[in-house]
């Protein structure tokens, strides 16, 4: 992969006043770059459910981005604790957020199925213990690429 | 306004305690937080939510609520389900979302404080 | 309808000076729940919420909102409303508590949909 573009923004677990700054800088990013408004919000929406997952449940991260011409790819990589069941944490509803964070209006089970649903692909892998990659990809040709 | 024409209106379905459905419902108020739904400020009143634990239906027998409506199709699991019927808490769910759900019954006459025609 | 005809027809009080009040609203959501909203809710429509964090004027603007309704006379932080301001997301409150206020909006036609 060529990227014109790349870059990274490190998280920080439970630095909940900066949440969402990284996908805010990556919105300001893709928009100078003249991609689609549609593109950037699905692209935004998914990595903010992403930073956000990482801030509440991780220690500390990365969210990594790369814009080709073909499309936009963001890889999120933490230093734990890890996904025990990711089958389950996939399960809409499906919650492992303390009540606090609940009641911040977060866990509520909804993240990673969002982020899914505005990919065009999307993995996950999680080693509990150590910790958790999550990689998706939009294209910008949503014509010759989109997965049904 | 009965709970039988709040299942109307809202083109609802009926979880639990179907033979309850002429329970009389003065007043609602709606939460998708717990904390909002442990403020007791929601006595003998209509719960509106999307929460669907067994939490709030213990804490619905405690501040007295009438019945809980979900939204969204939002549905609890059989435990909660059961442990509302046996503390005789009709349940109903609807598909409209919490939004359509409030303007309905607002529009019908239902409101979060009894005695107030407007605020 | 115009953020404006709500905000008048409801005495909303705006809290961010110098916002775009002539914004169309397309209708409401009402969620506690972010991912809920960052699910569901749909451009240009108006949030009725009770969070006052600043990760709901990042929510708003992902989504494209036009504006966020705060109830119980629940007030926005500092921090909330300078990103509110940078992102020129409409905040507005009202004492109404949930219930009152949807049904109000729903009155004026708006629809959840």
């Amino acid at each position: 992969m060529n990227p014109d573009s790349e870059g990274v923004f490190f998280l920080t677990g439970k630095d909940f006043t900066n949440a969402g700054a990284a996908s805010s800088n990556l919105k300001g990013i893709l928009e100078n770059k003249g991609v689609p408004q549609s593109i950037v919000r699905r692209a935004c929406i998914a990595a903010f459910e992403a930073e956000m997952n990482l801030i509440i449940y991780a220690v500390a991260g990365m969210m990594r981005y790369y814009i080709t011409t073909d499309m936009i790819k963001v890889v999120l990589q933490d230093m734990g604790p890890g996904i025990a069941d990711i089958e389950l944490a996939m399960k809409e509803g499906y919650s492992t957020a303390p009540d606090y964070i609940r009641e911040m209006g977060f866990g509520s089970g909804m993240g990673l199925p969002n982020i899914k649903k505005n990919a065009d692909k999307m993995s996950i892998n999680s080693v509990a213990g150590e910790g958790t990659t999550l990689e998706f990809v939009i294209y910008l040709d949503q014509n010759a690429n989109r997965n049904s | 306004m009965t709970l039988y024409e709040i299942k109307g209106i809202l083109n609802a379905r009926i979880l639990a305690r179907k033979d309850d459905m002429n329970v009389d419902i003065g007043r609602a108020y709606c939460a998708d937080l717990m904390s909002d739904v442990l403020a007791f400020s929601i006595t003998s009143s209509l719960l509106i939510t999307g929460l669907t634990n067994t939490q709030v239906i213990r804490t619905a027998e405690v501040a007295d609520i009438k019945a809980i409506v979900f939204v969204q199709n939002k549905r609890p699991d059989i435990e909660t389900i059961a442990l509302a019927d046996g503390k005789k808490i009709p349940l109903l769910v609807t598909d409209f979302s919490m939004f359509d759900t409030c303007g309905k019954l607002y529009e019908r006459g239902l409101r979060s404080r009894s005695g107030d025609t407007d605020f | 309808m115009k953020l404006r005809d709500l905000i008048e027809n409801l005495s909303l009080e705006v809290k961010t000076p110098g916002a775009n009040l002539d914004r169309e609203v397309t209708g409401g959501y009402v969620s506690d729940l972010l991912s809920d909203v960052l699910g569901n809710a749909h451009e240009g429509f108006v949030w009725i919420t009770l969070q006052v964090h600043l990760n709901v004027v990042a929510v708003a603007s992902l989504k494209g909102l036009s504006g966020i309704i705060l109830v119980n006379s629940r007030t926005p932080g500092e921090d909330t409303l300078k990103k509110a301001l940078a992102e020129k997301i409409p905040i507005m409150t009202t004492p109404l508590p949930t219930f009152e206020l949807v049904g109000r909006l729903y009155a004026l036609g708006l629809r959840c949909r």
